[in-house]
């Protein structure tokens, strides 16, 4: 177990997602049990073979000023709207420039810049295309543009792994404070491919639900009836901190970064392994980091896209974990309201988490009528369920090339 | 097109890139120091002022404009009308 003097904690929390434009609106949302989703109308949609997605609740161009826009690819807009509201939540910390590190990752990137200046080059000629693309497009670019904005010099990362990677960023930030390398690091996820190419090659792998007359209730998560995930868009952006920093300066903290765990299926590049042993590796790695047994485990906000493959390898993953002890942890899945945010998505459901501990109340997974017969667990139906006090959390995510991470959190 | 009017049209056309408000965009101003603007964006009112005022701007060219009198002057010499 850490000392309390080199624990590490979250103190700011912004997103900008489907159900809000900010992280409180997100969360009253999530406890409501709404959906994100919906049909889209667009022209460019009407000729594909799925036709919804979750679009984030809150235009960047509506918060942002128009010259900014110009310049950012659109993950990095949601970036910078979740980053500076978590910046704001936190406080605003006051903290060396070099003692602050920014770890913001994006599983695709600036893919809807590149589609949109390859039209330019195609249309208009080469002296046309934006001098902006190059860095509207580098996927370290939503992590660049915070740096660039909070003055963070001990570093900025951007830790890729698909549909991880705003979990792994969230590991690495953890482990740049406890190596000392940072005291302060603005870590998170953001994502904005909602577009045809992206919903077409997703499509492709027969990943996405097509529940065209009820949009709403297509991201079933556990569900007999699940059919595959509904895309999503957004940024989540967490602060972490030294405990003894936060402390010194008297900041709300909301949970504690206990732990994490990484670990990798070497299986297929996109299907999971059907047994779940990456993922339950992930999960002993994290509560082992975070010197918690099984039981001391209460929740779990789980990956849990509503694929049929990969929900059924996840339950069976916890089982391995958690044993007998997994009929007493309450678990969710915020994608049944949300949709999936791709890179965003661990960093929202980090940052869902510790609202959960925070608040001791576990939002319901929407859309679940009938449980599968193969993910026999705790699930949250139909209304929020409180917490009895002190138990921790995991939050886990994966991603395509069989990446594993788990994060723990306790009560600070 | 008066000297005057094509002072504004610039304006818009670097208010519109940068955000710079256009009353900044005087001739005495230079692009860098006065008005803080980098090579990206310098590049972008650059391919901005070449659709607005149907004229070719070439890099040689570009790098030698370093206030925006100098552009008022290149635009006139290149035969947009005053």
């Amino acid at each position: 177990m850490s000392s309390a003097r080199d624990r590490v904690v979250v103190t700011g929390f912004g997103a900008t997602t489907p159900l809000g434009g900010d992280a409180p609106s997100t969360w009253r949302a999530l406890l409501d049990g709404q959906s994100g989703a919906a049909l889209l109308d667009d022209d460019w949609a009407a000729d594909l073979p799925v036709r919804i997605a979750a679009r984030a609740a809150a235009d960047p161009a509506d918060v942002l000023p128009a010259p900014r826009l110009r310049s950012l690819d659109r993950s990095q807009q949601f970036a910078l709207v979740a980053g500076l509201e978590a910046w704001r939540d936190a406080g605003a910390p006051e903290v060396e420039p070099e003692r602050l590190a920014v770890v913001v990752s994006s599983g695709i990137g600036g893919l809807t810049t590149v589609l949109d200046q390859y039209d330019v080059l195609r249309s208009r000629g080469a002296r046309r295309v934006s001098p902006f693309t190059v860095p509207m497009i580098m996927p370290n670019g939503p992590a660049a543009t915070l740096a660039l904005e909070l003055s963070a010099r001990a570093g900025a990362h951007s830790p890729v792994s698909a549909c991880a990677s705003g979990a792994e960023a969230i590991a690495m930030g953890l482990d740049m404070i406890r190596s000392g390398r940072a005291d302060v690091v603005v870590c998170g996820g953001a994502e904005a491919v909602v577009h045809p190419l992206p919903l077409a090659a997703f499509a492709a792998m027969r990943a996405l639900s097509t529940r065209h007359d009820a949009p709403a209730e297509a991201s079933r998560p556990f569900d007999k009836q699940r059919d595959g995930f509904v895309l999503g868009e957004g940024a989540a952006i967490v602060v972490l901190e030294a405990e003894a920093h936060a402390i010194a300066r008297g900041a709300n903290r909301y949970a504690v970064v206990a732990g994490a765990g990484m670990a990798n299926d070497a299986h297929h590049i996109a299907a999971p392994d059907p047994d779940g042993a990456g993922a339950a590796r992930a999960m002993t790695i994290a509560l082992s980091d975070a010197g918690l047994s099984p039981t001391d485990i209460a929740h779990v906000n789980a990956h849990a896209t509503s694929t049929p493959a990969g929900d059924v390898a996840e339950a069976s993953a916890l089982r391995r974990v958690f044993g007998s002890a997994t009929d007493g942890i309450a678990v969710t899945a915020t994608k049944s309201c949300t949709g999936h945010l791709l890179g965003a998505a661990g960093a929202l459901e980090a940052g869902v988490t510790c609202l959960a501990l925070r608040d001791r109340v576990v939002p319901a997974i929407r859309n679940l009528d009938d449980p599968a017969d193969d993910a026999v667990l705790d699930l949250v139906r139909m209304s929020p369920r409180s917490l009895s006090g002190g138990g921790a959390a995991l939050s886990n995510s994966f991603g395509f090339g069989g990446h594993d991470v788990a994060l723990a959190f306790t009560e600070v | 097109m008066s000297d005057e009017n094509l002072l504004t049209a610039l304006g818009e056309i670097v208010q519109e890139a940068t955000g710079i408000p256009a009353a900044r965009v005087t001739p005495a101003a230079s692009f860098v120091d006065d008005l803080d603007i980098d090579s990206l964006s310098m590049v972008e009112i650059a391919t901005m002022a070449e659709d607005r005022f149907h004229v070719s701007i070439p890099d040689a060219e570009l790098a030698k404009l370093k206030t925006v009198g100098d552009v008022l002057e290149f635009l006139a010499k290149a035969g947009v009308p005053a």
